[in-house]
């Protein structure tokens, strides 16, 4: 075991190298000046060229990813153009709103989802089962930066329960500790502040979580379904088990392999893939970030951001497999 | 930002040429016998006969602007209302759906001839070729997808074509993947080895066995992904990064009305519904397929 | 059996309720419990925005905008929403009025200019102090402008001064201190608008010991002599000032203003609906009815001080390089319908210039709206069957320009009426300025917001034909015209207004004539305000200290 996550861990290397190389060629690629981006349409073409140079835009490329890479190496994400300030400062508030919203959204979406496909599964084609599944399909095929403008028409425009943007409101008071506000709330026992942030965090949570809570439901039924079929549960059932436990104990503990398959892959989708929800929700996370970064030819910040958001993604699949093999020790590693 | 088959959705190893067309058969029979994947595709078609007769659907020019009409409510003249520039939003909506099939055509397109060549030579050739490739997949796997599409509308430019391409690319690895291991379980196969063996060329294996048997789960994905790829089109043009102006793009629309949200939520709701439709018929289709071509998954 | 799975179902849903309620519950319970850690992100304003009467609580003002600032060095920086803030931080040696670009005094309560123009003397204000408590002289304006002289890393500086990397200092060669409170600069040549640019936000005194102390870091820490005093700043999110007691000027009546980012506007707007905020700027045009029907709510419009227009490629080979197609595009645009897409907040453009400069020359008369002379201009020019051209236009708002996008859309269907077909090029703003300043396009949207409120900040700026070089263009339509450049040039170095004033209006004929630009409109960007936020007074440079400010 020890040796196969070695294993992949070394593995990683090469993807994540991958990952900066493309990050850093497309930034270079994109027409546009990081200098003229930080200095505005009112700078001299001197200004512009003394920026330039400081910033080493003026050295061949691969002199530019070398220094990149070294730096990166060493632990240093480097600069952000725009603000001066490192990027792993600019990352240390955003990050975590971004995990919290997507730590929410799976929270949302695996306990629904699980749920919902539980049931779906053990009373097939039952009306539970038929509008889980139908709920399901509109989930999968649903734009979701429409969804939130609904929302926000329906819950902040209409009935004005939900406030439309943001993390916390202005005038409360939060001692942040791990930046993930609702955790820090409940640490410092404020429940004026965990109510808010709970508040604001509620329909992008919801909006981002719709996709995965439909492709978990999809898929914990079917592989319930599967699952179910097989002889050891019939044995079980004809054995007159009570059908509970044999469906909690033994078919999802089974079915759930393939499901959390899905949800590694969709945790690290949502890190990087909350850009829309992020704008339309004003929340100040990292995804939003690059985005506006990208725009702004920020290259550290985009390279390094990227960085960081791929090396999550392949971490959290590294774990995903990991558990996928405590789960079901009959497959093997070697 | 994408849903991935199961991949379990191969047809069985071992099919033979001779059964594949009575297989075909069955499963266009199961797939008509199944309601979601009639009304899939019963929405597929509506799409397609309102992009091809958008003339005679459509209300008005759906780029002729009426600017002392803006933001009109829904009427018995304007069905959906108007947009920012009163424009009619139910004509802009049907002649748009030349352009969501445009999307789904071309980026999936894409998608499918770079992924299925790459997960084909993968696949089929092993050792080194197929390393090298699948550590290409893994890194863009690993890249968020809606960054790379960003990123690479950025460099190429914002255009509908460009966005195309980008969803294009990013729905690559999927294809790659899901034919590689396609592939893998066919290559051992009995008839495939004895083709090997009485010396046909791998081009030929490759093209006239490999590649035909492969089509079930290739067709699957496709389907699946055509939905996906309107989705992340819309996302990159409400974001300003898809189609140009006047083009009715639904996703446009919707970032056009998004300062309109208070005053004229008509103009949001309508495309959003329509994009949803469209991916919803897609999507339903897909299942239907799988579940046709794959007689395992079905009860 | 059935009911069982429904059961769980059930209680699984009540205990989400439960905690929900539960929460909700509280709402009301313990409100204090921050601790008091110093690692608070939040600034210690436990009571509301509103701002209440009782004397014991904090008025605090609260004010959302669409993104936060750069650096709060104004020195360094050219974006409005630096500005904004360090306007509240800083005074300059002499500051605009309250309402118009007058210069009257701050820092400096005298001054006097010599004979030919280039000795410019200061008397400054005594007793002033910086925030962290020294003393303000004469020695500290020195230390900042020695300061601004020797990078180019301060934009402004550069830019309004004409420094570049040979010559860091510009057009001022020396600046002394000529007493402790008298200060004495000394130009290479005179320059009119001087005065004027050093009432300009961006040079704001800072304290020579603040920025020795911070060094790299000065821009998140700024120490001034303002109305207001810098207390923290989270990034992307808030930026926190308290009222300084000791100001010399009128001692504000609010405690602390706090700027809030919130990137969209219509959320910045409901926002503001729902009372968590009490001024906002960059309102949709779309919510000013809103606003203006909402009991709570006022629109206040800040003065126009800029222009928006579609400049013309008169370089490239072509339609545009004839003054006759050009002058047919202005006569095939239908000015006032197009405005309509201001919903009210544009008044239509005829110069490059706004009215409420001087030098404005109101006699010039706009080409009008008239497709069938355009077509037979076109048609003499040789193009009467028409041709294709290429519309660039950023995606976002500006302040002078609130729906580019519907802009060109509407453009495009105008001159496709006299047979000019546009092809829209859509780019972000960076990418829009890169293309444009390369002369990429055939046509293309832009704007300006003045920085002084003197013509030269206008039509020197954006056509005279030194500032035509492709890659760093700010004359985008690449005009090229020498009897303009005379006058302009003339202009900069002409003391006296009256003849200032000539030289401006005949380069008004000049440029109406050749027509390099369809100018389209001058905004009054609203600002959407709270009913009881009351003395707010938007200043035609974009922004303003909000020591006047009341709150009821």
């Amino acid at each position: 075991m020890l040796n196969y996550i070695i294993r992949r861990l070394v593995f990683l290397i090469p993807v994540l190298l991958g990952v900066t190389l493309i990050a850093f060629s497309l930034m270079h690629l994109i027409p546009g000046d990081p200098a003229r981006s930080m200095l505005g349409e009112k700078a001299t073409e001197e200004q512009l060229e003394a920026l330039r140079e400081e910033l080493g835009l003026n050295d061949p490329l691969a002199v530019q990813y070398g220094r990149y890479l070294g730096q990166v190496v060493t632990g240093d994400l480097g600069k952000s153009v725009k603000s001066d300030i490192s990027v792993a400062e600019e990352l240390a508030n955003r990050l975590p709103a971004t995990f919290e919203l997507t730590l929410f959204a799976m929270g949302v979406a695996i306990f629904v989802g699980v749920l919902a496909g539980v049931i779906a599964a053990v009373k097939q084609y039952s009306w539970f089962d038929n509008i889980s599944m139908t709920g399901a399909l509109f989930g999968v095929s649903m734009p979701i930066f429409w969804l939130g403008l609904m929302m926000i028409w329906l819950f902040s425009v209409k009935l004005g329960w939900l406030p439309p943007s943001g993390r916390l409101s202005h005038e409360i008071e939060l001692t942040t500790i791990t930046n993930l506000y609702l955790l820090d709330s409940i640490l410092t026992w404020n429940w004026e502040a965990f109510w808010d942030s709970f508040k604001h965090l509620l329909m992008p949570g919801l909006a981002l979580g719709t996709i995965p809570m439909a492709i978990i439901a999809r898929m914990t039924r079917s592989s319930m379904l599967e699952v179910m079929r097989q002889d050891y549960i019939r044995t079980a059932n004809a054995k007159g088990l009570s059908r509970f436990p044999v469906i909690f104990q033994h078919a999802l503990k089974n079915a759930f392999l393939p499901v959390l398959t899905v949800i590694g892959l969709q945790f690290g989708y949502l890190l990087g893939g909350a850009v829309l929800t992020e704008t339309i929700f004003s929340w100040p996370g990292v995804g939003r970030y690059v985005y506006l970064s990208i725009l702004g030819r920020d290259y550290p910040v985009v390279q390094s951001t990227i960085l960081v958001i791929a090396a999550i993604f392949v971490i959290v699949n590294l774990i995903t497999d990991i558990l996928y093999k405590y789960f079901d020790p009959r497959i093997s590693y070697d | 930002m994408s849903a991935e088959i199961n991949p379990t959705g191969h047809p069985k190893a071992g099919t033979t040429k001779v059964k594949a067309s009575s297989l075909w058969l069955d499963s266009l029979s199961r797939l008509l016998r199944s309601k979601t994947s009639v009304i899939g595709l019963f929405i597929i078609l509506t799409l397609v006969v309102t992009a091809i007769f958008a003339p005679y659907f459509a209300t008005h020019d759906p780029i002729e602007q009426d600017l002392l009409n803006r933001y009109a409510a829904p009427s018995s003249e304007h069905w959906l209302g108007t947009d920012g520039l009163g424009r009619d939003i139910y004509s802009r909506i049907v002649y748009g759906t030349r352009i969501s099939i445009q999307i789904g055509v071309i980026a999936v397109g894409i998608s499918m001839v770079v992924g299925v060549l790459l997960g084909i030579i993968a696949g089929y050739f092993g050792r080194w070729i197929d390393n090298v490739i699948m550590r290409i997949i893994d890194i863009l796997m690993a890249f968020p997808s809606i960054l790379l599409a960003i990123a690479l509308v950025a460099v190429l430019g914002p255009s509908l074509t460009n966005a195309m391409i980008a969803v294009g690319i990013v729905g690559v690895p999927h294809f790659a993947r899901i034919v590689r291991s396609t592939v893998l379980s066919i290559k051992e196969t009995e008839y495939i080895e004895a083709a090997r063996a009485s010396g046909v060329r791998n081009g030929e294996i490759l093209f006239r066995h490999i590649l035909p048997n492969s089509m079930a789960p290739i067709i699957v994905q496709a389907t699946l992904s055509i939905g996906t790829a309107i989705l992340d089109a819309a996302g990159l043009s409400f974001l300003g990064l898809g189609a140009q102006p006047p083009k009715p793009e639904w996703g446009a629309m919707l970032s056009d009305a998004q300062e309109a949200l208070q005053t004229a939520p008509w103009a949001i709701t309508f495309p959003g519904l329509a994009i949803l439709i469209v991916v919803l018929g897609f999507n339903l289709f897909g299942d239907g397929l799988r579940d046709a071509l794959d007689p395992r998954l079905k009860q | 059996m059935k009911k069982q799975y429904l059961w769980s179902l059930f209680s699984a849903m009540l205990l989400v309720l439960i905690i929900i309620a539960g929460c909700g519950g509280s709402d009301d319970a313990s409100t204090d419990d921050s601790g008091d850690d110093t690692d608070t992100s939040q600034a210690d304003n436990s009571d509301n925005s509103e701002g209440s009467d009782d004397s014991g609580e904090k008025k605090t003002l609260v004010f959302g905008r669409g993104a936060d600032a750069v650096s709060l060095d104004p020195s360094k920086v050219t974006d409005g929403e630096s500005i904004y803030v360090t306007n509240q931080v800083y005074d300059t040696l002499v500051r605009y009025a309250e309402d118009s670009t007058d210069v009257v005094e701050a820092l400096a309560v005298d001054w006097d200019v010599s004979e030919d123009g280039t000795v410019w003397t200061f008397q400054l204000r005594e007793g002033v102090k910086f925030h962290d408590g020294t003393d303000f002289t004469a020695e500290d304006v020195v230390y900042n402008f020695e300061r601004w002289a020797t990078s180019d890393e301060f934009i402004y500086y550069g830019y309004m001064f004409g420094a570049s990397e040979d010559d860091p200092a510009g057009i001022i060669e020396k600046v002394e201190a000529t007493g402790e409170y008298e200060v004495q600069f000394t130009l290479e040549a005179p320059n009119a608008p001087f005065l004027q640019t050093l009432a300009m936000p961006p040079f704001g005194i800072a304290s020579p010991e603040a920025i020795e102390e911070y060094g790299e870091d000065y821009g998140k820490n700024p120490v001034g002599t303002g109305p207001f005093k810098f207390v923290e700043w989270a990034r992307d999110d808030r930026i926190v000032l308290e009222k300084n007691p000791d100001y010399f000027g009128q001692v504000a009546s609010i405690d602390e203003v706090i700027f809030r980012v919130i990137p969209d506007n219509s959320a910045r707007f409901m926002e503001l609906q729902s009372g968590t905020i009490d001024i906002m700027n960059g309102m949709n045009p779309q919510d000013l009815t809103t606003a203006e029907n909402d009991s709570e709510l006022q629109v206040i419009r800040r003065p126009s001080m800029n222009v928006s227009y579609m400049a013309m490629n008169t370089s490239k080979e072509g339609p545009m390089s004839d003054k006759r197609v050009r002058q047919a595009i202005n006569l095939a645009i239908d000015k006032d319908k197009l405005l309509t897409l201001y919903e009210g907040i544009g008044k239509p453009a005829k110069n490059p210039m706004p009215p409420s400069l001087w030098g404005y020359n109101d006699d010039i008369e706009d080409y009008g709206y008239d497709p069938e002379e355009a077509k037979r201009l076109l048609a003499e020019a040789g193009y009467g069957d028409g041709f294709t051209v290429e519309l660039y236009t950023m995606s976002n708002p500006r302040p002078y320009m609130p729906q580019p996008k519907l802009m060109a859309e509407a453009i495009k269907q105008m001159l496709a009426e006299v047979g000019v077909e546009v092809k829209i090029v859509m780019n972000d703003w960076d990418t829009h300025l890169a293309k444009t300043e390369n002369g990429e396009h055939d046509m293309a949207f832009l704007g300006w917001t003045g920085d002084n409120g003197d013509p030269d900040n206008f039509l020197y700026v954006l056509l005279d034909k030194d500032n035509a070089k492709v890659g760093s263009a700010g004359n985008i339509a690449f005009y090229k015209n020498d009897e303009l450049h005379d006058l302009l040039v003339n202009a900069q170095t002409e003391m006296e207004q009256e003849k200032r004033t000539e030289y401006y209006l005949r380069a008004q004929e000049i440029i109406h004539e050749d027509a390099p630009w369809v100018p389209i409109a001058h905004t009054t960007p609203p600002l959407g305000v709270a009913k009881h936020v009351k003395n707010y007074v938007p200043h035609p440079t974009g922004s303003e200290p909000f020591n006047n400010i009341e709150l009821e």
